[in-house]
């Protein structure tokens, strides 16, 4: 069972967080004399800005076809042999066009925080940890979540950790995440 | 560079809309050069950063527009947080070109119209969206993590990160134009609510509403305008890759003060250095003939978006050695001579890093943060401080030549530029 992290955020904070939540209101009262009108209350109001994306992984969507398959795949380049943890399809290093390859399930961390609040759409998950995770054999890193640790304290830099799936796939770099290796 | 205005950095404006912040700014460095008449301005260049922050396309033209300055030449350039220092560094390009004798450069960014989570999700998609920003896009996250290898590899401490919220806020009391004037300790910033560990909210700089505008002109014009232009003696702009896992870990970019072996053991830049801030410094330094910054550099104003990258940059603009950061803060380097910090330092500073407050406590409208930079280090150089803060308290004696330096994403894009006194 994965321990709960405990968020270090204060208990009482000295003043309320400003709310998009208020009052609608149909007309404001104006000044008679113009001459007042440059020190009125400026007007705010609120407007809203949703949309929903069509978003291609392009290029990139083996690799989320693979975690939901249980496969971490990575790319790796035939002519340097340069490998990319997180894949691209073109080689930073010769300009060649890289091949996809299997990646090893079990890592090290290479680097890691604990993130106690975030942007909007994250917010609701934290605290949780981010990790870089390096591999034997593969030159560049792959940012993902590490579950597991109940405090900062308890990551080092080095330790081993291991790959875990969703057995739901989402399409979403979250299908895979790390735990501490048995 | 003949003049400059800021308007003050405030956590919203809602008295005013973009343009007349930015007119602010605008107003304010015409009125410091009376002979530069409104028809001398050549063209323009404008930034700001987001679209999703100000929810109107084509933001810079209104901005134009309400300055008077149409039907004369003028573009948005927009790089990250580094937005600022590249419309500092194209408004230098147009005049340098010869294409215009003077050129208005301002940026602006008006941040208050999303609440602040919001806010970090807009910023956050300045992170490859297939692969990183869905993990947990948080700025504060990644710049925690190269901090975490950064203390890893060279044994950096939370009390220095300290040292520079302590230090910058404590510059900032002197600055009018501050958003966050504020005297702290280092108990005081480690004891703030965590944001991502180990940065804690007094780590990280705060968003904002502000303008800035820098009016630049060619050495002959500049002269009939004013009798103490400055001079933009180097220009550098470095990039990265915005995956920070996807850097290299190969070898370091030396600067002429430094010698292959000082870094036998160092895999660079991996996530603990900014290859581009490096990438910039080396050219910036080349083109003014700096060979060794640390004596040849008498302040900096540089993006302490976090007090991390503050001690990252330190190293990358080679002041001190990659991995001497944390030292640098600690022995005094980096802070004003004249300022009591409220702490003991072992020395007094020699090269002032962010006198004027920098990001963490003037504040961060991210397409006016580079051009805030530049006009705070003219007025450095001018030796004007008192006229524009009204104290000379943080004038420095000797402002001969200043470094500022804008940065982007996890170090994608950074510019750096070297203004020197030029009568």
């Amino acid at each position: 069972m994965a321990k709960r992290i405990t968020a270090k955020r204060p208990a009482a904070s000295s003043k309320f967080e400003e709310l998009m939540t208020g009052t609608t209101v149909f007309n404001v009262p104006l000044p008679a004399d113009p001459k007042a009108l440059k020190g009125m209350s400026p007007i705010v109001i609120k407007q809203p800005y949703n949309i929903e994306y069509i978003h291609s992984y392009g290029q990139d969507s083996p690799f989320f076809a693979g975690l939901s398959n249980k496969k971490l795949l990575g790319t790796k380049c035939p002519k340097c042999d340069y490998t990319w943890a997180t894949p691209r399809l073109a080689c930073t290093q010769c300009g060649g066009e890289t091949d996809w390859v299997e990646l090893p399930q079990t890592g090290r961390v290479h680097t890691f925080t604990t993130c106690y609040f975030g942007g909007e759409e994250f917010l609701k998950e934290t605290p949780f940890h981010l990790v870089l995770v390096e591999f034997d054999g593969v030159d560049t890193l792959l940012l993902s979540r590490l579950l597991g640790p109940g405090q900062p304290e308890d990551i080092k830099i080095g330790m081993k950790v291991t790959a875990k799936f969703r057995r739901n796939s989402q399409l979403k770099p979250t299908d895979v995440y790390f735990v501490p290796a048995e | 560079m003949v003049s400059g205005g800021v308007s003050k950095f405030a956590k919203a404006r809602p008295d005013a809309t973009f343009q007349k912040i930015v007119k602010e700014s605008f107003d304010y460095a015409m009125n410091d050069v009376p002979k530069l008449k409104h028809s001398m301005i050549d063209g323009s260049v404008v930034s700001y950063f987001s679209d999703h922050f100000t929810r109107q396309l084509m933001a810079g033209i209104m901005a134009v527009d309400y300055l008077g300055l149409c039907p004369k030449p003028n573009k948005r350039i927009e790089g990250g947080g580094a937005t600022g220092g590249l419309c500092f560094q194209a408004g230098w390009e147009a005049v340098a070109s010869g294409r215009m004798n003077v050129c208005a450069a301002f940026g602006f960014e008006t941040m208050s119209h999303v609440p602040t989570w919001k806010g970090n999700e807009f910023i956050a998609l300045a992170s490859d969206v297939n692969f990183d920003y869905p993990v947990g896009g948080f700025y504060s996250g990644y710049y925690a993590m190269m901090v975490n290898r950064h203390m890893h590899e060279f044994g950096t401490t939370v009390e220095q990160l300290a040292m520079v919220s302590v230090k910058n806020h404590m510059n900032a009391y002197g600055n009018p134009y501050a958003q966050k004037r504020r005297k702290l300790t280092i108990a005081d910033v480690r004891n703030s609510a965590m944001v991502a560990y180990p940065l804690t909210l007094l780590d990280i700089c705060v968003m904002s509403d502000g303008a800035a505008t820098c009016i630049l002109a060619d050495e002959e014009t500049a002269f009939k305008l004013t009798d103490h232009p400055v001079k933009i003696t180097g220009v550098g702009t470095g990039t990265d890759m915005m995956r920070m896992s996807d850097r290299p870990h190969g070898e370091v970019l030396l600067a002429p003060n430094e010698k292959k072996g000082d870094y036998r053991n160092l895999k660079y830049p991996g996530v603990h250095s900014f290859r581009a801030g490096r990438s910039a410094g080396l050219q910036a330094y080349k083109m003014a003939g700096v060979t060794d910054p640390l004596k040849q550099i008498d302040f900096v104003e540089l993006h302490d978006a976090y007090t991390s990258s503050e001690i990252q940059t330190y190293e990358d603009l080679a002041l001190c050695k990659y991995g001497d950061g944390g030292k640098f803060v600690e022995a005094g380097y980096p802070f004003m001579p004249q300022i009591d910090y409220g702490m003991k330092l072992p020395m007094k500073g020699t090269i002032p890093v962010n006198p004027s407050g920098g990001l963490i406590a003037c504040g961060h409208p991210v397409g006016a943060t580079g051009l805030m930079q530049a006009v705070f280090a003219f007025w450095q150089i001018q030796g004007s401080i008192r006229k524009h803060y009204g104290s000379s308290e943080l004038q420095l004696k000797k402002a001969n030549r200043g470094l500022i330096h804008s940065h982007a994403g996890t170090g994608t894009y950074v510019t750096v530029s070297i203004m020197e006194r030029g009568w």
